[in-house]
């Protein structure tokens, strides 16, 4: 009894070690291309710029907020849901330049692969979100309601950023090509990002589409980052979010190392 | 006598329908080089690859440093190392990053993790390049560091799957006296290949594997003792074939062999210098003038051509085995 709780225990402490080395490793591949971290925070500030100076001015709305105040909470979504399209991508990389071999015949926890890439995936996310409110700050944005609230809106941009860069570790891993993962993510994320309510309201779409786009997940993590950021009233948002979180975790973490076992052939 | 350090007991795995590994046995003695030669998509990857944990086997069972690889993956893991086919390093990260990186993930206290990369980087004559970049590297530095961090954890069994693949003669140089290095310190290597020359340089013992079984095992100058002595090659103009043939059949016994893409017949030369002067005299007597003749050692390649009855193609070497192909399209259970 006592040995079994020793070796479940040193199983986790070695599990959390080797996340941390797969971060390390991740984050350095962020920090030595710094190329990388530049054009996935220019992205989305260009989108920020486009919406606000462009169609902003043409988007009747049903709130009476500003728009930057609008729009950047949204744009803190849809930098999360591209972001995670990352994960897929530089997974399928190291499949294919077998550094996934060299890890697989080390005596490490398995699981770090795909945990240390969500995780450094979710810190790089963390910088990219800094700078567009900095970015956001400069032209005009403000939060409504207090600084902790506003802290919780940016924490569910970000977790829910984190849930489908699992989904996107499972789908890299089913594709097993990098080209392939990216086509095939940005199908699937297109539709959910413009189909919502980040960049107008969904009130303002025809009536087939509302129902789709008041409801699926993307709109719903977004009108809850903007209760939280703009002071307005939330009422049961935040559970809907989290469920929404749980739920895309429940099914992908388990099919994420799922699919991971067998594309590595074990 | 100790244990032997790989023990593979019938190993068979299919790749759908293909028969990747067909019932392969064999005994790799510690402090020994084991030479798995064969060409493309014979099964010498997926071999490495069971031995390794990568795979599981349909059936039959490995051994490495005594421990199951099939019942114990985990246990197996920290007594082996494998560089495989590509390096398998990180372009971002400098040479001892890689290494330390690797030493982590064996578990070493992160000052251990530090010291036994700077060993392992002077090991491999790397130590002044460790602080660059690895995408500053050439291909030989890279597979030398790859086969660094297959050292890292100190393996008493290292793998190494077609170690030289792709170098230049003198890295191929440096890879092997790096190899017979670890060999000497006790380390137990198996290795791939499909160049003769490196089994005949490198192994103690070498196993030709062709379709997913072992068809002869032995030493070098076994295999070679296999095709029964020296061989003379005789080369003649075409116009001169056919009054060559029954010259040299008369002598050896049998109808002798013509090789169209070297322009020359093969025969044995039992008697070794005796029958090449016997050849040499009867050419001259029947007026025919050979463009080249040679009385040599057979060379591993004739004992693959013999055993297999097709050439080792050795000299369009793929990356990517049938075998493989098979896995990525099917994967696996």
């Amino acid at each position: 009894m006592t040995m079994r709780t020793r070796s479940i225990s040193r199983d986790v402490t070695h599990q959390v070690r080797d996340t941390i080395v797969m971060v390390k490793r991740n984050l350095l591949r962020i920090v030595r291309l710094p190329q990388l971290l530049f054009f996935s925070s220019v992205q989305p500030i260009i989108f920020l710029l486009l919406f606000t100076y462009v169609f902003g001015g043409a988007i009747t709305r049903g709130t009476d907020i500003a728009y930057i105040d609008f729009l950047l909470p949204g744009v803190l979504v849809q930098t999360a849901v591209f972001g995670s399209t990352q994960t897929a991508i530089g997974l399928t990389e190291d499949l294919a330049a077998g550094v996934i071999d060299r890890f697989r015949s080390l005596p490490m926890a398995r699981s770090a692969v795909l945990t240390g890439r969500t995780t450094a995936d979710l810190i790089r996310n963390v910088v990219v979100t800094i700078i567009m409110l900095a970015v956001g700050s400069i032209i005009g944005f403000r939060i409504g309601g207090t600084a902790l609230e506003a802290l919780l809106g940016v924490a569910v941009a970000l977790l829910f950023g984190f849930s489908l860069s699992w989904a996107m570790a499972a789908l890299g891993l089913w594709v097993k090509n990098a080209e392939t993962a990216q086509t095939a993510s940005f199908v699937l994320i297109f539709p959910l990002v413009f189909a919502s309510s980040i960049f107008v309201p969904t009130a303002s779409m025809p009536s087939w589409l509302q129902g789709f786009a008041a409801n699926q997940p993307v709109s719903v993590i977004a009108s809850t980052v903007r209760a939280l950021m703009g002071g307005l009233p939330v009422g049961s948002l935040v559970l809907q979010s989290a469920l929404w979180i749980a739920a895309i975790l429940a099914v992908f973490f388990p099919l994420g190392v799922r699919i991971y076992r067998r594309a590595v052939g074990s | 006598m100790t244990e032997p350090s790989i023990v593979a007991d019938s190993i068979v795995r299919h790749f759908g329908e293909v028969k990747a590994l067909d019932g392969v046995s064999l005994t790799v003695e510690a402090g020994t080089i084991y030479g798995l030669l064969g060409p493309n998509g014979a099964g010498k990857t997926t071999l490495i690859r069971v031995l390794t944990t990568l795979l599981k086997p349909d059936s039959g069972t490995g051994l490495v440093a005594g421990i199951d690889v099939v019942a114990d993956p985990h246990g197996a893991r920290e007594s082996l190392g494998l560089a495989g086919q590509t390096a398998a390093v990180d372009e971002f990260l400098t040479g001892r990053e890689n290494l330390e990186m690797v030493g982590n993930l064996y578990h070493l206290p992160s000052r251990e993790a530090k010291s036994r990369a700077d060993e392992v980087l002077e090991r491999i004559h790397l130590t002044e390049a460790g602080s660059r970049p690895v995408s500053t590297y050439s291909g030989g530095m890279r597979r030398r560091l790859d086969l660094a961090a297959s050292l890292v954890g100190r393996p008493q069994v290292l793998f190494l799957d077609e170690p030289t693949t792709g170098l230049d003669p003198r890295s191929r140089l440096e890879m092997w006296s790096l190899i017979n290095e670890l060999v000497d310190e006790g380390t137990t290597v198996m290795l791939t290949t499909q160049y003769l020359e490196e089994a005949d340089r490198l192994a103690d013992l070498i196993g030709v594997i062709d379709h997913g079984q072992l068809i002869t095992e032995g030493t070098a100058s076994d295999l070679k003792a296999k095709l029964g002595g020296d061989i003379i090659d005789v080369a003649v103009s075409v116009d001169d074939r056919d009054r060559t043939e029954p010259i040299l059949s008369s002598i050896s016994g049998t109808r002798a062999p013509w090789d169209e893409s070297t322009f020359s017949f093969t025969i044995p030369a039992p008697q070794g210098a005796a029958t090449l002067t016997e050849v040499v005299r009867k050419l001259d007597q029947a007026g025919v003038v050979p463009n080249d003749l040679a009385l040599h050692r057979p060379s591993l390649d004739d004992v693959f051509l013999s055993l297999t009855g097709h050439a080792t193609d050795g000299d369009t070497p793929e990356t990517e085995q049938p075998a493989q192909s098979g896995r990525r399209r099917r994967g696996s259970k």
